[in-house]
């Protein structure tokens, strides 16, 4: 049973795959501007995941990294630099400060950290304001190019939105190997029970620097993309709220589970594209959307899908049990 | 000197009125582990509540009476028994993000219904200048910093030296044993929501004639009291006070002395380095930390 089991998830890879691939073939400019947006939405909230959903670190400062890796891929491609070495910079930028952000996790807990990272946040949206010798301030950097992979062109929208898959395709694997490494498992440890982990011989401080400054370098990956995707960038969408944003998409989508973020990021980028027809009221009916949902699952929409399995195993199992006596009984 | 004296005295003003807003955010957080990121927006509420009785054809004091008691009803009665109390089984995280997505309904509920634009409001406070020590000072700062320290002072004086002030703080310290004695905890912290909404109201009716009615104006208000509450101490009125006034005055004299573009970020330093050297904030009590 498992076995068929097996063969359905990928069966249903597959279809999802091809899908994503095909479908969006004939869409039009802005159908492929929204996707691709999801595409940078999920990674970014792919390395949220690892650090709330896998290491159990509140952040409220995600949307500041994908900030740092938009402004790093603006300001070098403007100035003629390509966009992998873009990508580099901003990988190691992110990865340097997340790591320095993770200090006070091993401080603080829970809500105290939530208001460091909200703090964070903040100050680096002052720093996209007023720096405008570095950022242009609130003028913002236009005409960001987009790249040319492997000789191919990718200004038109499709292309483009094939670089988007495509990264989004190779971090998935990235996260998927690095999930089942010992790696994912030490993290795991630390969200369960970090003093158990400790005393297992794990050294919690590293794992716990590591998961923030893993999570906000995919933060930096995204912004990397996000620039060339909107070719205009200003502070504003990168201020608090974009932090906010992407920590529902992980609790959404349920925190901890590998396709949490893109249900999350599927949710918060298309379910206003959907509800446009409510005009003004669509923001209203998403929160109160995420709202309920809360109330009747707080790990999110793969929480209720993982508690019908599980309740599913335990009745299949004790219907097992069930007939184990009966067998027994007739078995001499 | 004279300009100091000025910026301590417009410091003090808002930062009194940041206190009355940190104060009911530590009340939520210490009777009932919510931490309400909507603050801010319960803020800018009441003040649109008081606007929308105003248009309605009531005069200003029916108004304001209006707005505390729709207040009490939408963000004390229906904050606790429609969300938090659903929510609270589920832990601290999932709470504290259904007050976020609390935050965006509110301010987009505003936006929708009433307006987009900036609203003047009328203050409580006449306007014109009064002579302080010497410095001419005016009427608005005064008047709000004493209508917050009254309101403050007395609650303070309500939670050390009522029955039910007792019963709360028993119920914000052990809810179980408060319990075994006696104390009804549910109606106690109903209670608590009740007080907090009568503080936003309040702080509303004080800081929107000097900032203006606006949607979004909830987010730097919130920011700032959970900064006050966290500097002062989260888990001690006295604390949520002091950081306030701390915060008010910082926020001013940063914007004099330092820079208008960066002086958001002073608070925000303070915050990082009480957080980081003095985690139970400057006045509060280490907490006990279950792992």
């Amino acid at each position: 049973m498992t076995g068929t089991m097996r063969y359905l998830q990928i069966a249903l890879g597959v279809v999802v795959i091809a899908g994503l691939v095909l479908v969006p073939m004939n869409f039009n400019r802005y159908g492929l501007f929204i996707l691709s947006q999801w595409a940078v939405m999920t990674i970014a909230a792919m390395g949220l995941n690892l650090t709330l959903g896998y290491a159990g670190q509140v952040s409220l400062a995600q949307g500041a990294f994908v900030g740092i890796g938009a402004y790093a891929a603006a300001i070098m491609t403007t100035q003629g630099a390509p966009l992998i070495a873009a990508l580099v910079v901003a990988i190691i930028l992110c990865f340097a400060v997340g790591w320095l952000l993770g200090y006070p996790a091993l401080r603080v807990q829970h809500h105290y950290l939530a208001f460091v990272t909200l703090a964070f946040s903040t100050l680096a949206f002052l720093v996209f304001r007023n720096e405008e010798w570095l950022t242009k301030g609130i003028y913002g950097i236009s005409n960001i190019p987009r790249p040319h992979v492997f000789g191919f062109a990718t200004n038109r929208p499709l292309p483009f939105y094939y670089l988007c898959l495509g990264s989004l395709g190779l971090v998935s694997l990235a996260m998927w190997w690095l999930i089942r490494s010992p790696w994912g498992r030490a993290f795991l440890a630390l969200r369960e029970n970090p003093i158990r982990a400790l005393s297992l011989g794990i050294d919690t401080r590293r794992y716990t620097l590591m998961a923030f400054a893993i999570g906000s370098a995919l933060g930096g990956v995204a912004g990397t993309l996000y620039a060339p995707l909107t070719q205009y960038i200003d502070p504003v969408p990168f201020n608090l709220s974009l932090s906010l944003d992407l920590l529902m998409m992980v609790i959404v989508g349920g925190a901890g589970f590998f396709f949490g973020p893109f249900l999350g990021a599927m949710i918060a980028v298309l379910l206003p594209e959907w509800l446009r027809f409510t005009q003004g009221y669509y923001l209203m009916l998403y929160a109160i959307a995420v709202i309920l949902l809360l109330i009747y699952s707080p790990t999110g929409i793969l929480g209720i899908l993982d508690r019908y399995l599980s309740e599913r195993r335990t009745k299949t199992a004790s219907a097992l049990r069930a007939v184990a006596p009966s067998r027994l009984e007739t078995a001499p | 000197m004279s300009n100091l004296f000025d910026l301590l005295v417009a410091g003090l003003a808002t930062g009194a009125i940041y206190a009355v807003v940190a104060v009911g955010f530590t009340l939520l957080w210490q009777t009932s582990q919510t931490i309400n990121f909507a603050q801010g927006e319960f803020v800018m509420l009441p003040a649109f509540l008081m606007l929308a009785a105003m248009q309605a054809g009531a005069p200003f004091w029916l108004a304001i009476v209006i707005g505390i008691l729709l207040s009490l009803l939408l963000l004390g009665l229906g904050f606790k028994l429609l969300l938090v109390d659903p929510m609270l089984r589920h832990g601290v995280l999932p709470l504290a993000i259904a007050t976020m997505a609390l935050a965006i309904d509110i301010k987009e509920a505003v936006k929708q219904f009433f307006s987009a634009e900036a609203s003047p409001f009328p203050s409580v406070v006449p306007a014109g200048d009064i002579s302080l020590l010497g410095h001419t000072v005016s009427l608005q700062s005064i008047g709000v910093l004493v209508l917050a320290i009254v309101a403050v002072v007395g609650l303070t004086l309500f939670l050390n030296h009522t029955s039910i002030g007792h019963q709360m703080q028993a119920t914000a310290q052990n809810p179980t044993v408060a319990r075994i004695i006696g104390v009804p905890v549910e109606r106690m912290i109903l209670l608590t929501f009740l007080i907090n909404a009568l503080l936003v109201a309040l702080a509303s009716l004080l800081i929107t004639p000097i900032y203006l009615a606006k949607f979004s104006s909830g987010e730097v208000l919130g920011q700032a009291a959970f900064i006050a509450a966290i500097v002062g101490g989260f888990n001690q009125v006295r604390g949520a006070i002091a950081g306030g006034l701390l915060i008010g005055v910082v926020d001013n004299l940063a914007a004099a002395y330092v820079s208008t573009q960066y002086r958001a970020a002073v608070p925000l330093i303070l915050l990082i380095a009480v957080i980081l050297f003095r985690p139970q904030g400057l006045l509060g009590r280490p907490e006990e930390r279950t792992v």
